[in-house]
């Protein structure tokens, strides 16, 4: 078992049952959300896509004590249909689903928005924002009152972010999806929130052209003055998964040291912001 | 050896799981250390972490074995 020690422990999770769809690797934002929940007595399964993912999510599996491993790939129905019946047959029920899982073509993010072919539009709709609500429409027959569901957005998804370009559009629909979920599924007791997290060096975002300059550029001008780990995401996951937040549905929550709030750079941190612009400038 | 050899080599073995001593310069990370393509976009991520440089796609793509490795992350620093 892995230490947890740097996480709070407790028992907000102790017998709630959790299906976390997307971890890759030890940077992923799902598997933030999967050591919080785990520190809190959650039980786990884990779906991954791939021989190539698979060889690095059981281990990580093993680390905090999943129960079942699956492979799924979310754009089939009949794969998604064979996930849940498993989940079914294994735990009788779900408490909790975290859908962290998204597609582009790289070569649409850099360049040009316009640019954006149909097919690859239609491929990242489906993967990234679609396969939430596939998850979400079997889910619910496992959920009874009380059960949360949870995805992940980025600000690209409300203001223009550079080469996030079909993805911003694509969590765009995402976060709209979420609302209309909330709606959908609070008449069961059952909540859909949303965290949209601050850039975060993961497998996903090395695939998104300049990450440094984002990285760097979020750090200066986010009113805490720092980027956001996968641990901050997943203690507020945490919350979002927990009876903590019991009252909260249709919530795109931001972890993000702030950065969605402010609209100016910082003064106080103006000449990092300048240096570095110098240095996309000299790029360029 | 270099210091920046020495780190290179460190964090290929650690992240590949290989013995160090099949972790020779002239070693291709796909053919001789077994690596697949996500381990490849792995290792530029925690050789960018470690030596605080970014190397871009194109430059990732030129990065097979590990000379080619230390070569880049040399040039950046130097």
């Amino acid at each position: 078992m892995t230490d947890l020690s740097d996480l709070p422990t407790g028992s907000l999770m102790q017998g709630k049952r959790g299906l976390i769809m997307g971890v890759a690797n030890d940077r992923s934002l799902a598997w933030g959300i999967a050591r919080a929940v785990a520190a809190q007595g959650a039980r786990l399964a884990f779906t991954y896509q791939g021989d190539a993912l698979k060889k690095r999510v059981v281990p990580l599996a093993e680390q905090i004590g999943v129960e079942h491993v699956l492979e799924c790939d979310v754009g089939s129905d009949e794969a998604l249909d064979a996930t849940f019946a498993e989940i079914k047959d294994k735990w009788g029920g779900l408490d909790f689903v975290v859908h962290a899982i998204g597609f582009s073509d790289k070569r649409e993010l850099d360049g040009r928005y316009v640019d954006t072919t149909r097919a690859n539009f239609a491929l990242t709709m489906d993967i990234s924002c679609f396969s939430f609500t596939a998850v979400a429409q079997r889910a619910a027959a496992l959920m009874g009152p009380g059960g949360s569901m949870l995805t992940l957005t980025y600000f690209g998804a409300e203001k223009v972010m550079p080469h996030y370009n079909v993805m911003g559009v694509a969590k765009a629909a995402l976060e709209a999806s979420v609302r209309y979920l909330a709606e959908d599924l609070g008449k069961d007791g059952i909540r859909v929130n949303s965290i949209s997290a601050g850039p975060i060096k993961t497998l996903a975002a090395s695939g998104i052209g300049d990450f440094r300059f984002i990285l760097k550029w979020n750090e200066f001008n986010a009113p805490l003055r720092r980027n956001v780990s996968i641990e901050d995401v997943g203690l507020s996951g945490l919350y979002l998964l927990s009876d903590l937040s019991r009252g909260v549905t249709g919530e795109t929550h931001h972890v993000d040291a702030g950065y969605h709030a402010v609209g100016m750079v910082a003064v106080d941190t103006a000449g990092d912001t300048a240096e570095l612009l110098s240095g996309m400038a000299n790029k360029a | 050896m270099s210091d920046i050899a020495e780190r290179v080599k460190n964090i290929v073995v650690d992240h590949l799981g290989v013995e160090a001593s099949k972790v020779t310069e002239n070693a291709s990370f796909i053919d001789d250390l077994g690596a697949d393509s996500l381990d490849t976009v792995e290792l530029v991520m925690a050789f960018e972490e470690e030596f605080g440089v970014e190397i871009s796609d194109d430059a990732a793509e030129k990065i097979l074995t590990v000379k080619d490795a230390i070569d880049y992350i040399q040039s950046q620093q130097g």
